[in-house]
């Protein structure tokens, strides 16, 4: 078991710079997210922890062991599932998951022992015999990790491994996924697009943009206090609201941020609550079982043509009339202030 | 706990792949390169294969040869060939290719015979050819009598004019077959919806053809021109097997007029001078390859 | 009617590509006395057998002449020149798609413009090559020199196929305990048999169909390959034994068209590279 430190790493594909000076430090036996839209350089970071990518240069450190450039990947002590699951379709599934014993000369008990061992973990016991191109998706994703758990790594590397699966198997996947992480206690980084998969698994989240890390917290840091309005608005469905709201009490050019679930009917919040009111200028109402979301513009604020969001909850019946103006409000505990220049947070 | 680890050389990909390409590239710089170079030297030397000296001969083989009628035949005659065959390549496999992606009963064998031509070697069809073009069995002239449509004699390859027609005719069959495959590979990569997008919009088959299809088809029909151009401009075996270059030195080309002055009249200077007309068309095609492959690169970043 | 006219259309293209192997078929086993009737005799149907097929041709063939001989001679050749080209090309493709990274696709397209290059521009100087190697006449030469063709395509071929095999299984057994020249002799192996299986293809065709340097390098007749001995060696004078001639060309096209049939597609990805995807 051991922590990685990664410290002012960079990788440059000629003129573009795919992770631009990263500093980073995973805990043992953390769960740590990086959350990134496709181009942020998140895949990039973890190959190079993986040794599959040489870093341009920065330093990463597994353990107490440094790794960059030298340490191949075999010798850095990891595990990784890609994407794909990259299993060998010529190898059984007893076959796949020994393949790590096998490299490193483990003796045929012994293997047999550990792969039974991880199977049953993963109740594909039944499936040992068969081949890759046998197996569900599901079933091969299981495969794909029983045989990185077998090398008994000091961290887990894992790309997307839940992608390929439809949504239904995603979450029962997700939930096997963390539970078992709890129960070994590897220090696991893992590589997502999907931020219900990174608040879900990830103990930290570290959301890139353009090889940048723009925020480092807990799910709940991430999503209650982004540090930006990138991380704002890409944390979080619907996107935090942004609004130039003309407050005379704020400097100049400040954003109001906040979430949908926060901007409620005025008439639904308790008379003791310190709110912000709006004039909210409903032009559509979307039902969507558990939740109701209601487009609009705010009267009065800088851009008066923004869409502006509200996700009332299911236990709202209160009728919303489209085309009407209403009175909404935000607790002000809730309202979050960004500098219109440089989008990062205000205390406020 | 620092693993006792560091990269070996069977880690190191800048090593492993060096080692893996320097055979290859090894052959290809020795036996291509190096003689590619050789051949244009040769052309301003009076080298013979008798003899191991090899002089300085300056232009001496260029001038000789452009005051020769019979090379100025032979380079008239390679471009003739080569475009004339072209032509009908394409007329015939953009034709065979709309023929080919339709379904119909018997297409395997179809799709088989078809392909005979590009499969058999260059010599044993030639071979064929000369029997069927023969001056006194031709099947051909057979046929066109029986059908009434020949009422004198065609001499095929005792006729300049007629033997070229067939030379023209043999190549063409050659290496049509192989264009419509690659013309079939284009068609298949059209996306369906265009296709059908034109279909909605109201389009017919023809125009469909020519607006839609033909177009989208260009880099694909450029690269079989391209390959086409190749193989018929280089080639030897079709003429010098169908007929010798003869009669009377009329029908040869770059290759086989090559060949008879380098290799069996021995003047390997004056051999490789005229081989070296070979270049123009490979340039042409060398370009065409690279304005391609660029037009991929630029179309694959968008 | 529309059906019509492809049935017609496609009949067209078949008797065009087809007729020769035709005449070829219907000439190896025709009787002399039915086979040399001038044309101009418009009673004697020449498309057809007027006297029953005879395999006398096809005896003087395999016993009279040294076709057997150049079948042997090509095969040697065959055998050589494949391993040659996939020792060569196999691990030079891999290379360039896997190992040397952003110079890969640039070295590749130098690699494949050395295949435009013709065997009708380097005759002349491979034979003086060869006669400084002391070569001239024997199966060696072709067994060097054919090499210069097969391996810059099949170069090419490995390194397209490569492209589409996933990187992932291999890097997946780099993390599980392989070092990169493990993965290369252990894993990559299983990936690559289909790519490796059209170079072996492409090389027995280009052998069994090349002429020019056989043509340049080869005098005997018993170190001929099949491609020169039957139009040049059959040909006794001025005398063609058009029956024995043409079994020979059918004997060697049929065996070549049923495996260019079953890898068609294989190749023609070479050719066509980017362009039909662009």
């Amino acid at each position: 078991m051991a922590g990685i430190e990664i410290r002012s790493l960079r990788k440059h594909f000629g003129d573009l710079h795919a992770v631009d000076g990263v500093d980073l430090s995973i805990r043992d036996g953390e769960f740590l997210v990086l959350l990134g839209s496709s181009g942020s350089g998140k895949t990039t970071l973890l190959r190079m922890i993986a040794g599959l990518e040489r870093p341009t240069s920065g330093e990463i450190h597994i353990g107490d062991q440094r790794v960059d450039g030298d340490v191949p990947p075999r010798a850095r002590g990891i595990a990784m599932v890609f994407q794909s699951y990259a299993l060998y379709p010529h190898r059984t599934v007893f076959q796949n998951i020994a393949f790590p014993l096998e490299a490193s000369r483990t003796p045929r008990k012994q293997i047999e022992e550990k792969v039974r061992w991880a199977a049953e973990l993963f109740s594909i016991s039944r499936y040992l015999d068969r081949y890759p191109r046998q197996l569900s998706g599901g079933e091969r994703q299981r495969v794909a990790l029983c045989r990185a758990l077998v090398r008994d790594p000091k961290v887990f590397l894992l790309d997307e491994p839940l992608a390929n699966l439809d949504a239904k198997l995603r979450n029962t996947a997700r939930d096997d996924l963390k539970r078992f992480q709890r129960q070994i206690q590897t220090t696991t980084v893992y590589v997502t697009h999907d931020q219900v998969e990174a608040m879900g698994l990830g103990d930290r989240i570290v959301v890139m943009e353009r090889g940048k890390v723009r925020q480092i917290g807990t799910p709940q840091e991430v999503y209650e206090d982004p540090v930006d309005t990138f991380v704002a608005t890409f944390v979080g469905q619907p996107p935090m609201n942004l609004l130039d709201a003309g407050d005379p009490s704020l400097p100049p050019r400040t954003l109001t941020g906040f979430r949908p679930e926060h901007f409620l009917p005025k008439s639904v919040f308790g008379s003791g609550e310190d709110l912000r009111t709006f004039r909210f200028a409903v032009r559509r109402v979307e039902y969507l079982g558990s939740d109701r979301y209601v487009y609009g513009s705010v009267a009065g604020s800088g851009a008066p043509d923004a869409t502006i969001i509200a996700k009332l909850p299911a236990t709202i019946t209160l009728g919303i009339p489209e085309g009407e103006t209403q009175e909404f409000a935000v607790p002000r505990r809730a309202l979050r202030y960004f500098d219109a220049e440089t989008g990062l947070r205000r205390k406020g | 706990m620092t693993l006792p680890f560091r990269r070996t050389l069977a880690d190191r990909e800048d090593v492993l792949g060096g080692a893996m390409l320097a055979p290859a590239l090894a052959y290809v710089i020795l036996l291509v390169g190096v003689p590619f170079a050789f051949a244009i030297a040769l052309g301003f030397s009076n080298a013979t294969a008798g003899s191991l000296s090899f002089g300085w001969a300056g232009l001496h083989n260029y001038r000789a040869i452009l005051s020769d009628p019979i090379f100025l035949r032979a380079l008239r005659n390679s471009v003739v060939v080569t475009i004339g065959s072209q032509v009908l390549v394409v007329v015939l496999a953009t034709a065979a290719a709309q023929v080919f992606r339709a379904t119909f009963r018997g297409k395997r064998f179809a799709r088989f015979v078809l392909l005979l031509p590009w499969a058999v070697p260059v010599s044993l069809a030639a071979i064929a050819w000369t029997w069927i073009f023969d001056s006194t069995f031709s099947v051909i002239n057979w046929t066109l009598k029986a059908a009434g449509l020949l009422h004198g004699w065609l001499y095929w390859l005792g006729d300049p004019a007629l033997a070229l027609l067939a030379i023209i005719i043999v190549q063409a069959w050659r290496i049509f077959p192989f264009a419509t495959v690659i013309v079939l590979a284009g068609l298949s990569s059209i996306p369906q919806e265009i296709v059908e997008a034109a279909i909605v919009d109201g389009a017919g088959f023809w125009r469909r053809l020519f607006r839609v299809e033909l177009p989208l088809l260009l880099p694909v029909v450029a690269v079989a021109v391209l390959f086409g151009v190749v193989y018929t401009a280089t080639d030897l075996g079709v003429v010098y097997i169908l007929t010798g270059g003869g009669p009377a030195n009329t029908t040869h080309v770059l290759p086989t007029l090559a060949f008879q002055r380098g290799i069996l009249g021995a003047d390997l200077g004056q051999g490789a001078a005229i081989a070296v007309f070979l270049l123009p068309f490979l340039i042409v095609v060398a370009i065409g390859m690279l304005r391609l492959a660029h037009r991929t690169e630029v179309g694959g970043a968008q | 009617m529309k059906r019509v006219a492809l049935y017609a259309a496609a009949l067209g293209f078949v008797v065009f590509a087809g007729f020769p192997f035709y005449w070829m078929l219907v000439t190896s086993f025709k009787q002399n006395r039915d086979l040399y009737v001038g044309a101009s005799d418009m009673s004697h149907i020449p498309w057809i057998f007027n006297d029953p097929p005879t395999l006398e041709h096809v005896k003087l063939l395999l016993g009279q002449t040294d076709f057997p001989r150049w079948v042997l001679n090509t095969l040697v050749v065959v055998v050589a020149v494949v391993v040659i080209t996939v020792a060569v090309a196999v691990p030079a493709g891999y290379s360039l798609a896997r190992l040397v990274g952003r110079w890969g696709e640039r070295m590749g397209m130098g690699i494949f413009f050395t295949y435009l290059i013709p065997p009708t521009l380097l005759f002349v100087p491979f034979s003086r090559l060869i006669s400084l190697l002391g070569l001239q006449d024997s199966l060696g030469a072709l067994i060097l020199i054919y090499p210069t063709m097969t391996i810059p395509f099949c170069t090419w071929l490995v390194m397209g196929f490569l492209r589409s095999v996933p990187w992932e299984i291999e890097e997946q057994a780099m993390i599980d305990g392989y070092s990169r020249l493990a993965v290369i002799l252990k894993v990559a192996p299983r990936l690559i048999v289909p790519g490796i299986l059209t170079v072996v293809v492409f090389s027995f065709t280009l052998v069994l169909q090349e002429f020019v340097y056989a043509l340049t390098f080869i005098s005997s007749v018993n170190k001929m390959t099949v491609s020169l001995g039957v139009p040049i060696a059959l040909v006794r004078g001025d005398v063609y034994h058009w029956g024995s001639l043409m079994a020979a060309a059918l004997f060697t096209s049929i065996p070549l068209a049923i495996i260019y049939n079953a890898f068609i597609d294989r190749f023609i990805q070479g050719f066509t590279m980017g362009a039909v995807k662009g």
